[in-house]
């Protein structure tokens, strides 16, 4: 038994399905596309139903994939009911989809969504009016709350054991115009407004959206964002990585240190911590605090009050959402591209996300320059950073062949987020970085071991030692440059390794501290973050996105070995 | 009767959409979201710094911009 879920963007499709799928979700793809599905079991009287949650769509008979994908899933006989989720404070538009799924001919649910939200807004929906003409069951959700959810599945089911669609005598129109007119005017006729109450969602946007506040509490809303995010992870990342410090001590005093297990051990230690102590601390709060942002409705008024900055750099506002991402972890910012709908948008947004400086190279930013040189210097680049970006964003635009169309978004109303489906949302993400990016990681930290075991790192010093020497750094930092590659944060410990000190200060003057941080907060994404690329863009894409990261890198740190001799 | 596009309506005006200039491509898109030739629409607000139009369509708050905005003929109702 299969039930396919579909409704249209913010109708609260996913809710439903996070209420009842619990965790154990898997997300797999429709064949030979990047468009995924999220599939769950459900046990419902006594049956197990295989619960599909499909992408959000507004019509069927769109062109970018995720449409054609859908409509062709659904037709197919893998499904046996239809339950369509619709926004009951906006029907209009979800008989629309309606509608059109109707079409096909499946036996269908419609569930009337966030009745809750309908009755704040002073709407009377006639559900059995409208469920007499549609002739399909037609049932009250309110999915947040987790109310007729139970009522709706076993209307599926119920449904499922009949033979045949038994719809009733409306006549589905064939043309677009035509069927959106009929959905408005079916509205009209089972929806009847009552008195509004307003409430305080209602003025909000008159000061969340104001040319002047909108961008003061943008700023301030951002800055507790990251601040909580920062307190939380340090607070967390000093405990465990001492605590592991101190095993990996204890079990190497039992290996044996220089012995190629020892080697292993530690590299496998240092992948397994690497996850744990720096990246999870950070990102976990990070994906989850994204999520409030998200369900509460922000994200799109960030997009809003920055739509017009963004058009500099040949995006829109949407696209903004990578960058804000991108200062926690690149890999989350490559995989939020996928909100964009032109290819386009897609490959310059994560192109430019990547130079955006993550937390890992925050730690060589504050660990070296701040440190050595002072806070001062530290803001100067990461206002470079931002420079740097603003500048690859025209001219990748200019290279790029066609313009972006421009910005077309729902604005949903504000909702008070639950804590389930902000869980919910969270995991997923995290998930993603378990399953994907953690295991790369270790897998570094082992290859790195090897390379330490065998002394290879000469060799490397002098593959790298043209990079290098046009940077007028020492040799020795090439090493610790490749191992960036794998873990940014790792330029930082291995440099330290690699210059056999712990001063380094006193190896490297101030301007080739500022060069090589400069060079590792634009060179090459991390590992993770190139698989990220590939899988969000394609192989070709990504190596193009490394060579030009690779090029921005170099053409920065020159530019900064010129201007910094002037004031260093 | 007044005709403008969405670009150089008054705020909090009611309108009715009465062309979509530009490729077809345009006119599906907006559909997407609802849109169609001959719904009734409000203006709500512009972004600032060349930012998108707000406006309101069907009871739902849509956010386009300028220049897609620019491509919509409007009547005042």
């Amino acid at each position: 038994m299969r039930f396919a879920l579909i409704g249209q963007p913010n109708c609260g499709k996913s809710t439903l399905f996070n209420q009842v799928a619990g965790y154990k979700a898997e997300t797999g793809n429709f064949h030979g596309t990047t468009v995924s599905f999220t599939e769950s079991k459900v046990r419902v009287a006594g049956e197990v139903i295989h619960l599909v949650d499909l992408p959000g769509t507004y019509t069927l008979a769109g062109t970018n994939p995720a449409e054609t994908e859908t409509q062709s899933y659904l037709q197919s006989k893998q499904v046996d009911v239809i339950i369509n989720v619709s926004d009951a404070s906006h029907l209009a538009q979800g008989l629309d989809l309606t509608l059109e799924l109707m079409a096909l001919g499946r036996p269908m649910v419609l569930a009337l969504n966030m009745m809750d939200e309908a009755k704040r807004i002073g709407l009377r929906v006639n559900g059995p009016g409208l469920a007499q003409e549609l002739g399909i069951p037609v049932l009250p959700l309110i999915a947040s709350k987790g109310q007729g959810v139970l009522s709706l599945f076993k209307a599926g089911l119920s449904l499922s054991r009949q033979t045949g669609p038994a719809y009733g005598k409306v006549q589905i129109p064939k043309e677009d115009a035509l069927r959106h007119r009929l959905a408005g005017e079916l509205a009209a006729k089972y929806v009847t407004q009552g008195e509004r109450r307003l409430t305080w969602r209602d003025g909000l946007d008159e000061l969340l959206l104001h040319p002047v506040w909108g961008y003061f509490f943008m700023a301030v809303i951002l800055y507790i964002f990251f601040q909580v995010v920062y307190g939380i992870g340090s607070s967390i990342e000093r405990p465990v990585l001492a605590a592991f410090n101190g095993w990996t001590d204890q079990l190497l005093q039992k290996v044996g240190m220089q012995t190629l297990w020892g080697e292993l051990l530690f590299g496998l230690l240092q992948g397994i911590s690497g996850g744990l102590a720096i990246a999870l601390p950070y990102l976990v709060p990070f994906l989850f605090g994204l999520g409030l942002l998200e369900d509460i409705g922000y994200l799109p008024r960030i997009a809003f009050l920055m739509d017009g900055l963004m058009h500099r750099l040949g995006l829109h506002g949407k696209a903004i959402v990578p960058f804000i991402l991108g200062y926690g972890c690149n890999i989350p910012a490559v995989m939020s591209t996928r909100i964009l709908e032109e290819r386009q948008d897609r490959f310059l947004a994560a192109a430019l996300a990547v130079l955006v400086p993550c937390s890992a190279r925050l730690a060589v930013v504050f660990g070296l320059v701040a440190f050595y040189l002072g806070p001062l210097w530290a803001l100067i680049i990461y206002l470079f950073n931002i420079l740097v970006i603003a500048l690859m964003g025209r001219l990748l635009t200019l290279l790029l062949p066609e313009e972006t169309p421009g910005l077309i978004m729902e604005m949903p109303v504000y909702r008070i987020p639950t804590g389930k489906t902000v869980f919910g949302k969270a995991w997923f993400r995290v998930r993603e970085f378990l399953v994907e990016a953690w295991p790369l990681l270790i897998a570094g930290s082992l290859a790195l071991a090897l390379l330490t075991y065998f002394n290879i790192s000469p060799a490397l010093n002098w593959t790298l030692r043209p990079v290098t020497w046009l940077l007028g750094l020492p040799a020795e930092t090439g090493v610790p440059l490749i191992f960036g590659v794998l873990r940014k944060e790792l330029s930082l410990i291995m440099l330290r390794q690699a210059l056999g000190g712990a001063d380094f200060s006193a190896v490297l003057t101030s301007l080739q501290m500022l060069t090589f941080t400069v060079f590792v907060v634009f060179y090459i994404p991390c590992l993770p973050t190139l698989a990220a690329l590939r899988r969000e863009l394609g192989t070709r894409s990504m190596l193009i996105i490394a060579g030009f990261t690779l090029i921005v890198a170099l053409t920065a740190a020159l530019l900064t070995r010129g201007l910094g001799s002037l004031f260093l | 009767m007044i005709i403008g596009t969405l670009l150089s309506s008054p705020v909090e005006t009611d309108l009715k959409i009465t062309a979509i200039d530009g490729e077809k491509n345009l006119n599906i898109k907006l559909r997407q979201y609802g849109l169609f030739i001959g719904d009734q629409v409000r203006v709500l607000r512009l972004a600032p710094l060349g930012g998108p139009v707000l406006i309101e369509a069907n009871g739902r708050e849509i956010a386009l911009g300028r220049g897609i905005a620019a491509k919509i003929t409007v009547e005042a109702v």
